[in-house]
């Protein structure tokens, strides 16, 4: 799909900062920030999956919570279609707002109990403020239903009558009631056991090709996010440290936390198992409140230097598209 | 086109129907649940429905009204034309005991319906919106919770008189910070469940949120604490008639009641007793059923057989 993405990116993510306050006391003193997302930016292009991959707590939901504006950044400029709409009132975003959708990770909890499938999907339609007739709305609700892969037998069902999987696909169904163009999904396999997963995949690839979707593919699994994605972010503590293409991830990474990541996946290979070499990190992750100077990965870093405990190395073109943040990136 | 439509009816009659027999179902399982508490949870389902009939028909069961004096039978015993006796006055004592039940519903019932609907607001919104607006409601709220709530009631009988509306909704406002610190703490934590960022995000406004989201599923928390709070409405109202400062004299409250019949209880214990029952036995049966209710609409046993 590559020779159809093109050039002008659909969202532009620039110098993107997210802090949440931390108060105490009766007047409600900030003391300090959770710094969760620190300088991050980015491009998606149209009918592409951008990957975002990391640890937990890292900053990638937080990222793409900002993106679609549940979050409202700090600081930095969310481009959509060259429109920055990172501080936009709300009611001139409105008519932003069902452009940008969310699938999220826990399919149970997205979508409210006590309401019907029929209902859940019916909201989201009729949501746009436009008139619709009754006819009109109940072909749209089974027609999403329907393309989601449930069948229209199940409009009656409430979320604790169905299985995980399907849960997951109401979430969609509901996402695009709103004529999306650009959707985050939020670790939407996670929960599902991995012949489900395979299927929600499979339901997502389809879908951008019918409907010409933009992803942001937020994921700890490195392999779905390899397989789904065409260009993957790699994030620690709040920065984007390599931007990669999926094809070079497992052979040519160059950041020392995106190899240490890779040698944490487990392969069925054993024979390639006793021949790689598993790189351990020393010590945690620190916390985004008192983030270390400098590149945020020094501390555990084997190839730090001087220089990385004082200046953020830059997220900068080490060729063909590859960025990476690292002013000393290991050789092999 | 007419293809179209026969499958679309199909289909809305499919929803109709298996949404008819799911609220069967539910319905089923809630009376399985409340009357398979015990032969106490029957009992005072029994007792409720007989006070609720005597409150809506009292006038049809009495030849008697509850006003008319015979002095000269004043405290007489019970006889076969006044099974129950005579008060002071020369009153029927069965005739204001029934008349008493509808006071006692009706102020139980309207003050609690006062609190609920006023509560549910004001919470809804303290939650959900956050900010200066919030800060202000918990902070009357809470400054509401600092004078005593008997004091305060006095206080407002004493100023907007003591019709049974007046003090319906005076019970009401003492009911008031219960409820909306309740459903600000449920509003709080519902909203950040995922649906309802979900809800945001396909462009719903917050009036929505609040309505087809926040408060659906607050709802059983707010049904039992109602049920909860008519008992509790009840007794407030008896006390405040009792006392002298609530419904005002001739009406039959029973607060009043027992305070006349006081009087007169070493020698003629009958006037203040009856009165003093019945009451009793409302507040016990609605604590019980407010209980049963509570098992009956626990989410955790929901679609459970």
């Amino acid at each position: 799909m590559s020779a159809e993405v093109r050039q002008e990116p659909i969202v532009k993510v620039e110098n993107l900062k997210m802090y949440f306050p931390l108060s105490k006391g009766l007047v409600s003193k900030v003391y300090a920030h959770v710094k969760a997302v620190d300088d991050v930016s980015f491009e998606v292009y149209e009918g592409e999956t951008f990957g975002l991959v990391g640890e937990s707590g890292c900053g990638k939901t937080t990222t793409g919570k900002c993106v679609l504006r549940v979050l409202k950044p700090t600081q930095g400029k969310i481009l959509y279609r060259g429109v920055d709409i990172a501080q936009m009132p709300p009611k001139q975003f409105q008519q932003y707002r069902r452009k940008l959708q969310m699938i999220f990770q826990d399919p149970y909890g997205s979508l409210d109990p006590r309401e019907s499938v029929y209902t859940i999907v019916k909201e989201a339609v009729v949501a746009d403020r436009q008139p619709h007739s009754a006819a009109e709305i109940r072909d749209r609700v089974v027609e999403l239903i329907e393309m989601v892969g449930l069948s229209k037998e199940m409009v009656t069902r409430y979320p604790h009558e169905l299985s995980g999987g399907q849960r997951q696909r109401l979430g969609i169904a509901r996402a695009l009631a709103c004529n999306p163009e650009f959707i985050v999904c939020d670790e939407p396999v996670s929960a599902l056991d991995v012949s489900i997963q395979a299927q929600i995949i499979n339901l997502f690839e389809s879908l951008q090709q019918k409907l010409g979707l933009t992803y942001i593919f937020v994921a700890h699994d490195l392999a779905v996010v390899r397989h789904i994605a065409k260009r993957i972010g790699v994030m620690y503590l709040g920065h984007l440290v390599e931007v990669l293409d999926s094809d070079d991830l497992f052979h040519n990474s160059r950041h020392p936390y995106t190899k240490a990541l890779l040698s944490a996946v487990p392969t069925t290979d054993y024979y390639a198992e006793q021949k790689r070499k598993r790189i351990l990190l020393e010590g945690e992750v620190p916390s985004p409140i008192n983030a270390p100077s400098g590149c945020p990965f020094h501390p555990r870093c084997r190839y730090a230097t001087e220089a990385c405990s004082q200046v953020m190395p830059p997220l900068k073109d080490s060729g063909g598209g590859h960025l990476l943040a690292c002013h000393n990136p290991p050789e092999d | 086109m007419s293809e179209i439509t026969e499958k679309d009816l199909t289909l809305d009659e499919m929803i109709a129907q298996q949404e008819k027999e799911r609220r069967r179902a539910s319905r089923k399982q809630f009376w399985r649940v409340f009357l398979g508490r015990g032969f106490l949870s029957k009992a005072c389902f029994a007792f409720l429905i007989l006070f609720a009939f005597v409150a809506i028909f009292g006038p049809l069961l009495t030849p008697y009204s509850p006003y008319e004096q015979s002095l000269t039978e004043a405290l007489a015993g019970p006889s076969l034309a006044h099974p129950l006796g005579m008060d002071s006055l020369g009153r029927d004592l069965l005739t204001r005991t029934i008349y008493g039940a509808r006071i006692s519903f009706c102020t139980g019932l309207l003050s609690s319906m006062f609190a609920l609907v006023v509560g549910s607001v004001l919470g809804l919104i303290a939650g959900y919106s956050g900010g200066f607006v919030s800060g202000l409601i918990m902070r009357a709220v809470d400054a509401q919770l600092s004078i005593p709530g008997l004091i305060l009631t006095m206080c407002l009988v004493a100023i907007f008189g003591g019709s049974i509306l007046s003090v319906s909704v005076i019970i009401g406002i003492s009911a008031l910070p219960s409820y909306v610190r309740m459903l600000y703490g449920q509003v709080l934590s519902l909203r950040e469940n995922d649906y309802v960022a979900a809800a945001n995000l396909i462009g719903q406004n917050k009036f929505e949120i609040m309505l087809k989201h926040l408060l659906p599923n607050a709802f059983p928390t707010l049904i039992v604490m109602f049920t909860g709070s008519v008992g509790a409405a009840v007794m407030i109202e008896s006390g405040l008639a009792y006392l002298g400062i609530g419904i005002t004299a001739p009406t039959p409250a029973w607060g009043t009641m027992i305070s006349e019949g006081y009087t007169v209880l070493m020698f003629k214990p009958l006037p203040a007793i009856v009165p003093g029952v019945a009451l009793m036995l409302l507040i016990i049966t609605l604590n019980i059923i407010g209980d049963g209710l509570r098992d009956a609409l626990d989410p955790r046993l929901r679609g459970k057989l």
